[in-house]
């Protein structure tokens, strides 16, 4: 790691291609202001062609370059459009909440700024984090830096493309089936969706509540530890959040994997899905046992039953939390005649087709008479999901499986088909059901050039046996040093 | 099955215009159509989950706070009478 920051420092490599750790030494040394003027120019030639950033403005990012201080040392980091922000107008890329301005910071964010990150730049999504694509943000789809013609993958979409166009160091996701895992593998970069329960989820406006994780996007595992060493820990502001220590996460980069046991479940290599994503995640499981781990076959029978819970359930409590915007309190209003119709106009107007969707399905599985079969029916087979899961990890330390049954699809492939597009997510959604940590990292490229992500799952609280190896597997292939040709 | 958009929608506080209606009708019988599969597994003795952490009754010490986002919370009301959300009228006199 330090060859690459000696480099950095003789100036081989240019400032916008350093990693998160990288640009803090640098930063460290040389004060912020060049980090940004590296960024600022990146993102300037480069948003206007992959629209990663909501409302970049040269002239207001930074608001002003920060001191350099705490262990962040003002290196900039980049939001999602969910997570609030105080004085910055937040949308969750969607039409009913424009002109939405937080008067208080999601801890997250103070915990951000007290590290010393300076804030660059909120991150484009799918409308309220409802999407697989980026597609359904109601300011323009993100274009995937490898391929503009293709999707980065949702619903953190912008933060993922912002990340591996090298127009941010790192970003803040969040994830509810997926949300920051299949983004990562499809932008070629690391994702992390820790622990239900890890990090504070005060100041991340609402989609599914027992889903729901903020999480880092970053060049590398170690950006991801150093991150997470930040982010993770208990806050009296979520009734949600977990009491459990939290450790150095950076202690787990030891390279050290021998007698690791990882498991290849077998429901996840079925008929259909992309052969180079199989092989590439095979193959990578054989790396795995060159470094010394053990891989051993393991079996999560219920997971072909998780996409329809997930849509039933995620749903459910996606209607109950959309329920509070209708143009009392915040953001965008249709004047009407009387009180209930501004509510029907102002949601009709203000929501998108999906946000209109997930509304319409969850309001039905919560309604009178149907409770009982879809959502009570749904939380029964999530048990048994979970259950498979704890089953899994009496004998293996870690589960790999591909992120995504594919590569990166085409803009426009799956849009017109929603239960295709809720299929991209089969690998992803059993994580979050269960509450469990999961990585996506680089194991690949397709021969077209597309990247590949291959996902590392462990027990609840267990991320540092996640960073152990996915660190070990990404300094041996080295992977995320390939960049897209922009 | 056939899924009653109209009432679904009212219900949601959705106004759809016919196309869009017909639309979401179709895909949303496609979806419940899928979800189906879940009648095929044996639940009766499965207790749900509703929340995956072993946590229960968080509390913590009830103490008095400052909060002084009146006016920044008010800022950004869309309707706003002195300390107030205004809305449109409720009930016709």
């Amino acid at each position: 790691m330090t060859g690459s920051s000696i480099k950095a420092e003789k100036g081989n490599t240019p400032l916008h291609q350093l990693t998160f750790k990288e640009a803090i030494d640098y930063s460290k040394k040389e004060g912020n202001k060049t980090l940004f003027d590296a960024l600022i120019s990146r993102a300037e030639s480069l948003n206007p062609r992959l629209n990663a950033f909501l409302r970049f403005n040269k002239s207001d990012s930074p608001p002003h370059p920060s001191p350099v201080t705490g262990p962040l040392a003002g290196v900039p980091i980049s939001i999602k459009d969910n997570i609030c922000i105080r004085g910055l107008e937040t949308t969750c890329a969607s039409k009913i909440l424009a002109g939405h301005v937080p008067p208080y910071d999601a801890t997250v964010i103070e915990k951000l700024k007290t590290a010393g990150a300076t804030l660059f730049s909120q991150c484009n999504m799918d409308e309220f984090a409802f999407g697989s694509s980026n597609e359904s943000s109601a300011f323009g789809p993100v274009k995937n830096p490898w391929d503009i013609e293709r999707v980065p993958g949702g619903s953190s979409g912008g933060s993922a493309a912002a990340v591996a166009a090298d127009m941010t160091y790192a970003a803040l996701g969040s994830d509810t089936g997926g949300s920051i895992r299949q983004p990562a593998a499809f932008c070629g970069i690391v994702g992390l969706k820790p622990t239900y329960g890890r990090i504070s989820r005060y100041g991340l406006i609402a989609f599914g509540s027992s889903f729901d994780q903020i999480g880092p996007l970053t060049k590398t595992v170690e950006d991801c530890a150093i991150l997470m060493n930040i982010l993770a820990g208990h806050d009296s502001r979520d009734s949600t959040s977990a009491p459990n220590p939290v450790p150095d996460y950076t202690k787990a980069l030891t390279q050290q994997i021998k007698g690791l046991k990882i498991g290849l479940p077998k429901e996840y290599f079925v008929e259909g899905m992309d052969k180079e994503v199989e092989k590439s995640v095979r193959d990578a499981a054989e790396i795995f046992k060159k470094l010394g781990a053990e891989i051993k076959p393991v079996s999560l029978p219920h997971t072909e039953y998780s996409v329809a819970v997930y849509y039933i359930v995620a749903v459910a409590e996606a209607s109950s939390n959309l329920g509070r915007f209708d143009g009392v309190e915040f953001g965008f209003r249709v004047p009407a005649k009387d009180l209930k119709e501004m509510y029907f106009e102002t949601r009709s107007q203000g929501f998108g087709a999906e946000a209109k969707r997930r509304i319409l399905l969850g309001t039905f599985v919560l309604s009178a008479g149907y409770y009982e079969a879809y959502y009570l029916k749904g939380q029964k087979v999530r048990t048994l999901i979970r259950e498979d899961f704890t089953q899994a990890f009496k004998e293996v330390d870690l589960i790999l499986s591909p992120t995504a049954p594919t590569p990166p699809f085409k803009i426009g492939e799956k849009s017109s088909d929603p239960l295709a597009m809720y299929l991209s997510d089969i690998f992803t959604i059993p994580v979050n059901l269960a509450g469990i940590p999961a990585m996506s990292l680089p194991c690949g490229f397709t021969k077209s050039g597309l990247p590949i992500g291959m996902q590392l799952m462990a027990k609840p609280f267990d991320e540092e046996t996640i960073f152990r190896a996915g660190h070990a597997f990404e300094q041996e292939t080295g992977y995320y040093k390939q960049k897209p040709k922009l | 099955m056939s899924f009653e958009i109209e009432k679904i929608a009212g219900l949601a506080r959705l106004h759809l215009k016919p196309e869009e209606a017909a639309k979401l009708k179709n895909d949303l019988e496609a979806i419940l159509g899928y979800v189906k599969k879940l009648e095929t597994l044996d639940t009766q003795n499965v207790s749900p989950t509703s929340h995956v952490l072993e946590i229960e009754n968080v509390f913590r010490p009830d103490q008095v706070n400052p909060s002084q986002v009146r006016d920044e919370v008010l800022k950004h009301a869309p309707g706003r009478e002195g300390n107030f959300f205004k809305v449109p009228k409720v009930v016709d006199k």
